[in-house]
């Protein structure tokens, strides 16, 4: 299949930084922060951001992993290779914390919607804001991102594959050109 | 992708190409390959945590309904299958044999209509003939159907959660050493976990009286089940020389209806040879694993300091079997429910 890159390995390392800097810019710090990473992508950034926030700052801030899965509304929509549970760990609590929800792509916004649902089944946290690697558009509900790693105005019908050096071997993020069936989809956002 | 706009009806068809299975019923474990197994233990593993959290609820089956349908006694197994249904957030509806239609001479398929044409998603049922949830499997069509026992066939949720409670434990099954003791010939509990360590890569050990041993498991003219499980499948009545270096044994109910039934020369004898001592479990494994699926005769299969002993996993069983009911609720209610 054809595809087009949107953002290299160095264009990622960029994108990250800048947010790591922009989440210590608004909370004036990393106090009493929680990175939440959204399962799978959203993890392996989570656990970056994180890294840079001790590189910047030397404050260990906790991460935290969350599967969406079992509050989603799709489910009877789904097969069942698509819903395999993930492990959702939250072993500080974000009762008054700060959490940054950290997903890869953002687009119809319902996988922030049931990460939020679940979220507060955990406790009350102060406030929960989102950090995104790439927001194609294209929301159904009333969400958006604090922290964009870059904006891609995309066709509904398109698709946007998020490579990581972690589960791909190196970072980037393509657009899947159309006209061509696709195959490969199943780690494709949202 | 935009599963959230539409039935995405290509993809699923898309899945199942490409060989993917979508389990509408859970009737034994034989037609779950070890993958499928890996992948329910996964979920139950995710499962598990939601039982952890200080709101044990998860709006997963939000608007689904559950009906067990048990026409034999139960404590763990429906109670089981209640919390897992209403922890996913399905509504429960419990319906017992006595005290239903059944009483005024219903059938058994025509409950099954019944419950099926009031929209219900999922069947639990526990019937004392073998194969009573194939007939609801085969002759209903929206429904999917979840065997807690039947007759002296399956219980497959219970051998799944034996499987998670020694993966749990013990890492894996590949190559570890299982003994299960006692009256196999009555057990569905032994058949499914038969099927299900040996898949894993368990060597089974079947022990006691030959009188309780089922033969079709035993025969060497029995293909089916030496192509696929026989070679790890033996049996030693002497219980003393089966516990040898066992990493789990399992001790089973001695049902007391058979001891007058001539299976057994007398209880006193049974006690004797084939009961889970402190003794016998010493030549195990170090660390070796106490298993019983309840509900148990302390002191006649197991003596109590066994039963509630530093080996004992008993009450984790209990515990995982939340977890795994819960994932296996989860894994047939998830995609379309009209497919074949």
């Amino acid at each position: 299949m054809q595809e087009r890159q949107i953002m290299n390995q160095e264009d990622v390392r960029r994108a990250l930084t800048r947010v790591a800097h922009e989440i210590l810019e608004h909370n004036r710090g990393a106090e009493d922060l929680v990175i939440v990473g959204i399962h799978t992508g959203g993890v392996h950034l989570a656990r970056r951001i994180a890294a840079s926030l001790r590189e910047f700052e030397g404050i260990d801030v906790p991460v935290a992993t969350l599967d969406v899965s079992l509050y989603r509304d799709d489910l009877g929509v789904r097969t069942q290779a698509q819903t395999k549970l993930q492990q959702t760990d939250i072993p500080s609590g974000i009762q008054g914390k700060s959490v940054v929800l950290v997903d890869d792509v953002l687009y119809t916004g319902r996988t922030i919607r049931a990460a939020m649902d679940a979220l507060v089944d955990f406790g009350r946290p102060q406030q929960i804001q989102l950090a995104i690697l790439l927001d194609r558009g294209h929301r159904e509900l009333p969400i958006r991102a604090d922290y964009v790693g870059q904006n891609l105005p995309t066709a509904i019908g398109e698709r946007v594959k998020v490579r990581l050096l972690e589960t791909d071997g190196r970072d980037e993020v393509a657009l899947m050109l159309e006209g061509i069936h696709a195959e490969e989809e199943t780690d494709v956002a949202e | 992708m935009s599963l959230s706009r539409t039935i995405d009806t290509p993809e699923i068809e898309e899945a199942l190409a490409a060989g993917t299975t979508i389990r509408k019923h859970v009737l034994d474990l034989d037609d779950f390959s070890r993958e499928e197994i890996h992948d329910v233990m996964n979920s139950a593993r995710s499962m598990k945590e939601v039982l952890g959290r200080d709101i044990k609820k998860v709006p997963a089956l939000r608007g689904k309904v559950v009906v067990t349908l048990f026409y034999e006694a139960s404590t763990r197994t429906r109670i089981s299958f209640e919390e897992a249904g209403k922890v996913l957030s399905a509504d429960v509806i419990n319906m017992s044999a006595s005290g239903s239609s059944t009483e005024k001479g219903e059938s058994l398929l025509n409950t099954g209509l019944t419950i099926q044409a009031m929209g219900v998603d999922t069947i639990v049922i526990r019937h004392p003939h073998s194969g009573a949830p194939y007939l609801l499997a085969q002759e209903l069509d929206t429904v999917n159907i979840i065997n807690a026992g039947d007759g002296l066939h399956a219980h497959p949720t219970q051998a799944l959660l034996d499987i998670y409670t020694v993966q749990d434990r013990l890492g894996g099954l590949e190559g570890k050493k299982i003994v299960i003791v006692g009256d196999v010939l009555h057990s569905r509990v032994a058949r499914s976990d038969i099927w299900g360590f040996a898949k894993m890569g368990a060597k089974v050990v079947l022990s006691g009286p030959t009188t309780l041993m089922p033969p079709d498991l035993l025969l060497a003219s029995n293909s089916i089940i030496q192509s696929t499980i026989g070679s790890l499948v033996e049996f030693d009545s002497d219980l003393d020389q089966a516990i040898e270096g066992a990493d789990v044994v399992m001790a089973l109910r001695l049902q007391q209806e058979r001891q007058n039934a001539g299976f057994l020369p007398s209880l006193r004898e049974y006690i004797r040879r084939w009961q889970v001592t402190d003794e016998r479990l010493s030549r195990a494994n170090p660390g070796a694993l106490v298993m019983h699926p309840g509900p148990m005769n302390e002191g006649i299969e197991i003596s109590n300091s066994i039963a509630h002993g530093g080996n004992s996993v008993i009450e984790d069983q209990v515990t995982n079997g939340v977890a795994v009911r819960m994932a296996l609720l989860y894994h047939v209610t998830t995609g379309p429910t009209q497919l074949d």
